[in-house]
């Protein structure tokens, strides 16, 4: 078991009630799929906020930082680095820079 | 005394505003949801402390949330949307085929009877109905099965925007999606068929007469006269005495019969209410007024509406779920615009005030009759 820690972007904290960061434990090896079955299953009304529902592909517009990396692209049973795994470093859940809108939505329909 | 409650949907987040029936003085509450696309709120007449709201963003995906107080306090209900079996392709804006994608939620229409049971209109367009609060949603997919290859998105996406719940009839059921027309079900939503005769659409379609792919922007009925409808389509004001029978063009003099909403009067079946915008390329108002028309005729014969609106430079939009009608004795008429206005009228649309402004661009305005 391990105690991850967890930043969440300013819209999910508010969604979820919780502060800037969540500590989570995790059962087994810590992956991408495995922090965030176990954020979902602790707080259900981020499901389809981070990951698509049904496929759990990475929403587009979300990214994942953490050491100063950008994991958004690493397979999710991929190992994280071992400072996320000892609690030393959190894993970051951000909203992309380019996110917002959607290139088929215009202002007025 | 009665009250009313106001239910504004924006860009950046939900505004609920109340009054009693003298509608002069106005409480605000919000944002709820700071930050955030809403698209729609909409409480049950079932239920008046039971609201629903959608809530998206592009980084987050959509949300459902409930109230159980009037909008005081919120829980976030179900939001998987999955469509039913393999939702197949769609007319994409290049003329090929493109899957079927669930972006998000346009409209939340609440039973007249039941306020546990909800439908919400989806993009890419779909029916959707929950009998839970909205902790789960199953798709009414036989309305996909109305030569829905031939759907395609308009220019605010492929959107099922309208539902219309007949109050005579349970099982009947009317919504319209952009761009695909007008549908009706006569069975709980079972099986569907298109309601698009007497549409014409020679800028938009090949076929200007086609049995779906119209872009319908909303649709309207008075409770005590269900089998009447009104549409307001991309081009044209529209009427139909016949559930959707048949249509025939009731413009008449508007500057533009080009526009979003459609609304009928709380007491006037005959009373309807539109607001011209100058074209699909420029979605503004004509000469930079901002004007309510009003047919008292049913169509055809149309008045403006300026008193207490802007008449020089105006240049907003009013889109087609942000108008709505209270049914106060002397009713109420409200509407918001992409420029951040709430504007309200507590004698049928004879003068405006605005109850609110500078908020981000208005998507939806709902209003409750409260005793």
């Amino acid at each position: 078991m391990s105690t991850i820690r967890i930043v969440l972007p300013q819209h999910l904290r508010t969604l979820a009630h919780v502060g800037r960061e969540v500590e989570l434990q995790v059962e087994g090896p810590v992956t991408q799929r495995a922090i965030l079955d176990t954020l979902e299953a602790q707080y259900p009304m981020l499901r389809g906020t981070i990951r698509a529902q049904g496929t759990l592909e990475r929403r587009a517009f979300v990214r994942f930082f953490a050491c100063e990396q950008d994991l958004s692209h690493e397979p999710p049973d991929a190992p994280l680095p071992d400072e996320v795994v000892a609690g030393k470093e959190p894993f970051m859940v951000v909203g992309a820079m380019a996110g917002g809108t959607d290139a088929h939505q215009p202002a007025d329909g | 005394m009665s009250k009313v409650r106001v239910l504004v949907g924006t860009r950046k987040g939900a505004f609920i505003l109340t009054s009693d029936e003298k509608r002069q003085e106005w409480d605000i509450s919000g944002p709820h949801f700071a930050g955030w696309e809403i698209y729609h709120l909409k409480g049950s007449p079932a239920d008046p402390d039971r609201i629903y709201a959608s809530q998206s963003t592009g980084w987050f995906g959509q949300l459902i949330q409930r109230s159980n107080d009037g909008a005081q306090t919120w829980e976030p209900a179900g939001n998987t949307f999955d469509y039913d079996g393999t939702p197949g392709t769609h007319q994409w804006y290049d003329g090929t085929q493109h899957p079927w994608e669930f972006k998000r939620v346009w409209h939340l229409e609440p039973s007249l009877t039941d306020a546990n049971t909800v439908y919400a209109g989806a993009e890419d367009a779909a029916l959707f109905r929950s009998t839970d609060a909205g902790q789960t949603w199953q798709e009414l997919s036989g309305l996909r099965d109305v030569k829905s290859k031939l759907w395609q998105p308009g220019a605010g996406g492929m959107c099922l925007h309208t539902i219309i719940l007949d109050p005579n009839d349970p099982k009947r059921i009317f919504v319209a999606i952009s761009a695909a027309g007008a549908f009706r079900t006569d069975d709980g939503g079972e099986t569907w068929r298109p309601i698009n005769q007497g549409l014409k659409s020679p800028f938009e379609l090949p076929d200007p007469t086609a049995e779906v792919g119209h872009c319908v922007h909303n649709l309207s009925m008075h409770p005590s006269r269900p089998d009447v409808l009104f549409m307001q389509k991309h081009w044209d004001v529209m009427r139909s005495d016949n559930a959707g029978e048949m249509w025939h063009e009731v413009s008449g003099n508007l500057p533009s019969d080009f526009g979003f909403p459609i609304q009928v009067h709380a007491h006037e079946p005959d009373t309807v209410y539109v607001v011209p915008i100058k074209s699909d390329s420029e979605h503004f108002p004509p000469d930079g007024k901002l004007r309510v028309y009003r047919s008292r005729t049913g169509g055809n014969e149309w008045e403006a509406l300026t008193n207490g609106l802007p008449q020089s430079d105006c240049y907003v939009n009013v889109l087609r779920d942000a108008m709505a009608i209270d049914q106060l004795d002397s009713c109420g008429v409200y509407f918001g615009t992409t420029g951040g206005q709430v504007y309200a009228s507590a004698d049928s649309g004879d003068n405006w005030t605005a109850i609110m402004r500078d908020l981000p661009a208005v998507v939806s305005v709902e209003v409750q009759t409260l005793p």
